[in-house]
């Protein structure tokens, strides 16, 4: 199982979002990154990413990996946050008829998955409908 | 530089292939390659594989290849690029041929995908994409090619069929190929009706998991020349990368690192797609191909759906694409895929593809990719 | 004046009804109906836990609250069903808020009354002068043997309070707390389900100990029940509230707006925190609201909170507790139930 420092340095993006604003040319990476793939300038501010957004493309994962294992059928999209950051997330409370590109949704905080009985639980970000 | 050709391949059957190790596969393919060239050392070794480690259990193959291959002490390298392995491992030895730094080398591929349960493969597959950032939220390899689908079936009206008949031709082709893992037909319903694995995506929408190997002998061209064989000259050897994260592509309905090397091979070979006579593509899932045939610019942007349903890519079409069976029919052994490619269109060009032969070839191009598009490499090949 | 500066609830998505339990278990769903005062409870998501609840009630607060969260001096996360045995729920909801490093986190644990223990904390320490801002928050997904009556009731949410001082929307003019050693509900270390004294879980556990803090505050203050606007209580089904209030002395109207365990369930330490915030959103100013909680062990905490005109201000900038509760239901079959409740064994 791989260690808990794996899960907790990501932490601040996967519970805050947060992200990093290139001072240059106003892109923002997230994760947060030290080169801008844009301007490739290295100065960065953090940001927290907006907490809501549409979805540009999504799916319905049938056959899952194995840390996920029961917890298929789940959608997926890449979701386009009101700041122009897109991200992949599941998609959740939501039939999966009722998906369909354009949709609003936001943010919420929701568990990923558990290292089995006795390993850590891994916390994130999912999209609902709005 | 100089000028780089290919003297040898060697394919074994691809398949679940229990009685061989990954060990076993490597050295029967690369000691066919090595009887096809007629020769017995080279100076180089070159090993594509994605993840011995996962699959495995085993690095290090650089070293292991070349001690089992009784070619020790040359040196080796293992490079990985996800399923884009094996081209850059052609690509790796084209470099070291072309700069004088070798004169032979073998380029292999290789994986070894079947001593590991389904699900573990899933996960494996699922490193080729950003692991922080899409596997922790469930994406699986599938699933980001479903994605693309879902997005570019509601850009520009491609449809379910249209991907399906991607399948029924590869899988044409693939029956006449030996050394295919399905060597049979399929027809559209079946695939229709096939089991969903990520909306819209069906099984026989998706490459296999496959074991097998594959190897190529090259060496500089004026050697090539001096052994009398077919003439095969690799005239564009090129690598672009793009986003490793779907989410971070400009557009997701568009493959630029296939449409960058693709780019940078024309001008390499001094070509235009339209030169093209047979060309061998990623297609690890049916929409990857469509996307591929736009990206390299066998078709206008978006129109790939039609342009297949059209017969443009069949055996008898103007362009036409994975006469091996792509890796839907022949099967998708990672790390091999990219060399398998190469030596499709190398048996093309010296007329021996048998059935599957597209009259005349002269020119083909093989692409192939890593991950969801993260990165792309593309040869171009040309009768001497 | 300190009390209350920003609150929030989170209730999830998933319903299921008396019918679909009963019918499983064969039951007569009409008696449970009639007998419980309870029509359905929420089923969290198998993606929701105690520590999700928490975030996203916590978020809905301080949207209300409009401070900084690097100015939370301290959080409390009571529950019954914390997702570690060992390793903070506290810890995690900070992080997610951005209250850390500088905070005091704890988690608390008094069966269904965790909650308002890590209310009462964080008024105590705002008061002490010790903090600016303490976050309390009272969540639980907790599960009922199956078969068994507490399966009909016990269900999942949470509701979250920021306590502070000045910018109040509820002031709190007192607490009190009464507690006793009363073994009426209990799990042990390792097992799955809690068990229960049956009726003794009445009269001698929730009725004792409610009205013991009731006339405790009361007593303490002088203040008689129609003094206030609306009271809430502890509500481990539909009928013991309205009991309770009437031996104390409320009328109905008072218990209404808090009263959510008919559509909801008894969301455990969410429960009575969980009624107070469907309380503030329709609790004008001037208006004064008496909370009771219940755990069993046994204790109850009270507190009267006097609404201010920032009530006005607040109230609409996160979901209303009734918009939530009321949204969208999705209603589950046992099956399904069973199976996001863990319920059915699978393999090693």
């Amino acid at each position: 199982m791989p260690n808990p420092s794996r899960l907790w340095r990501e932490i601040p993006q996967r519970y805050r979002l947060e992200a990093g604003r290139c001072q240059n040319c106003g892109y923002i990476a997230f994760p947060p990154r030290l080169v801008c793939p844009r301007c490739q300038s290295r100065a960065f501010e953090t940001v927290r990413l907006a907490d809501a957004g549409k979805i540009i493309t999504y799916t319905v994962i049938r056959v899952p990996p194995q840390p996920f294992a029961d917890q298929a059928p789940y959608a997926l999209g890449i979701v386009e946050l009101d700041d122009g950051v897109r991200l992949m997330g599941q998609v959740v409370d939501c039939g999966f008829e009722d998906l369909k590109i354009g949709q609003r949704v936001k943010v919420e905080f929701r568990k990923l998955y558990e290292e089995g009985a006795a390993g850590v639980i891994h916390y994130g970000y999912k999209f609902v409908p709005e | 530089m100089r000028d780089v050709a290919v003297i040898g391949v060697g394919m074994i059957k691809w398949g679940e292939l229990w009685e061989k190790s990954l060990r076993d596969m490597i050295v029967e393919a690369g000691l066919l390659a090595l009887d096809d060239a007629g020769i017995d050392r080279v100076d180089s070794i070159v090993v594509g594989c994605m993840s011995s480690g996962l699959f495995n259990g085993q690095e290090h193959i650089d070293s292991l290849v070349a001690d089992y291959l009784g070619q020790v002490p040359v040196p080796a390298a293992r490079v990985e690029s996800a399923c884009a392995s094996g081209g850059l491992a052609l690509r790796t030895g084209f470099a070291q041929v072309a700069s004088g730094l070798a004169d032979v080398v073998l380029v292999g591929g290789v994986e070894k995908m079947t001593d590991v349960s389904g699900s573990e493969a899933t996960y494996a597959l699922g490193t080729a994409a950003d692991q922080e950032y899409e596997s922790f939220h469930g994406a699986t390899f599938p699933g980001l090619y479903a994605l693309m689908a879902c997005a570019h079936m509601e850009k520009y009206g491609t449809t379910r069929k249209q991907l399906a008949m991607v399948a029924v031709k590869n899988h044409d082709n693939g029956s006449m190929n030996p050394h295919a893992q399905y060597p049979f037909k399929i027809c559209v319903d079946a695939v229709l009706e096939s089991v969903m694995v990520a909306d819209p995506l069906r099984i026989l929408d998706c490459s296999p998991i496959t074991d097998g190997a594959a190897a190529l002998v090259i060496c500089p061209l004026e050697m090539a020349k001096r052994l009398k064989k077919p003439l095969v000259k690799i005239t564009a050897s090129t690598m672009a990368t793009d986003a490793i994260a779907l989410s971070g592509r400009r557009e997701i309905t568009w493959i630029e690192s296939a449409y960058q090397a693709a780019k940078k091979a024309y001008e390499m070979a001094g070509k235009q797609p339209q030169d093209m006579h047979v060309i061998e593509v990623h297609d690890c899932f049916t929409i990857a191909e469509i996307m591929v045939m736009e990206a390299i610019g066998l078709v206008e942007k978006g129109q790939g759906g039609p342009a297949v349903e059209a017969g443009l890519t069949s055996l008898g079409g103007k362009y036409p694409v994975n006469t091996s069976g792509g890796l839907k029919s022949k099967g998708h052994p990672v790390g091999a895929t990219g060399v398998a490619q190469a030596i499709e269109i190398v048996k093309q060009l010296r007329e021996e593809a048998g059935p599957r032969q597209v009259k005349g070839a002269k020119l083909g191009l093989t692409q192939n990719m890593g991950g969801s598009g993260g990165s792309s490499v593309v040869h171009i090949f040309e009768r001497g | 004046m300190v009390g209350i500066i920003g609150y929030g609830a989170c209730i999830p998505r998933n319903r299921i009804k008396v019918e679909e339990i009963a019918k499983v278990w064969g039951a007569d769903a009409p008696s449970y109906r009639k007998g419980l005062l309870v029509e359905e409870k929420s089923v969290p998501s198998p993606d929701q836990d105690t520590i999700t609840l928490s975030v996203e009630a916590s978020k809905n607060a301080l949207k209300r609250a409009r401070i900084d969260p690097r100015e939370i001096g301290a959080v409390y996360v009571g529950s019954e069903s914390h997702p570690y045995a060992v390793k903070p729920t506290g810890t995690v909801v900070a992080e997610a808020l951005g209250a850390t490093p500088d905070v005091h986190t704890a988690d608390l644990e008094f069966a269904c009354k965790a909650g308002t223990e890590g209310m009462f904390l964080a008024q105590g320490l705002v008061k002490a002068g010790e903090v600016k801002y303490a976050l309390a928050v009272g969540a639980d997904t907790s599960q009922g043997a199956p078969g068994d009556a507490l399966e009909y009731t016990a269900a999942a949410g949470a509701a979250a309070y920021i306590f502070g001082r000045d910018a109040v929307v509820a002031e709190c003019l007192e607490t009190y707390s009464f507690t006793t050693d009363t073994p009426d509900f209990w799990r042990r270390e390792y097992q799955y389900y809690p068990e229960h004294g049956g009726r003794f879980t009445g009269e001698p556990a929730y009725f004792k100990h409610i009205m013991g803090a009731a006339r405790g505050i009361m007593g303490k203050t002088g203040a008689v029940p129609a003094d206030f606007q609306y009271v809430i209580f502890h509500q481990p089904n539909g009928k013991f509230p309205f009991r309770v209030g009437e031996m104390l002395g409320f009328k109905k109207p008072q218990i209404e707006p808090g009263w959510l365990v008919n559509k909801l369930g008894n969301t455990y330490s969410g429960s009575s925190p969980i009624g107070l915030t469907a309380t503030l959103d329709i609790a004008k100013p001037g208006d004064k609201i008496l909370l009771v909680s219940y755990g069993s062990g046994a204790g109850s905490d009270a507190f009267i909170f006097n609404v201010t005109p920032r009530i006005d201000e607040v109230r609409d900038l996160a979901p209303k507790t009734r918009y939530l509760l009321e949204k969208d239901p999705v209603y589950l079959d046992y099956g399904t139930y069973a199976k996001f409740r863990r319920k059915i064994r699978k393999a090693e």
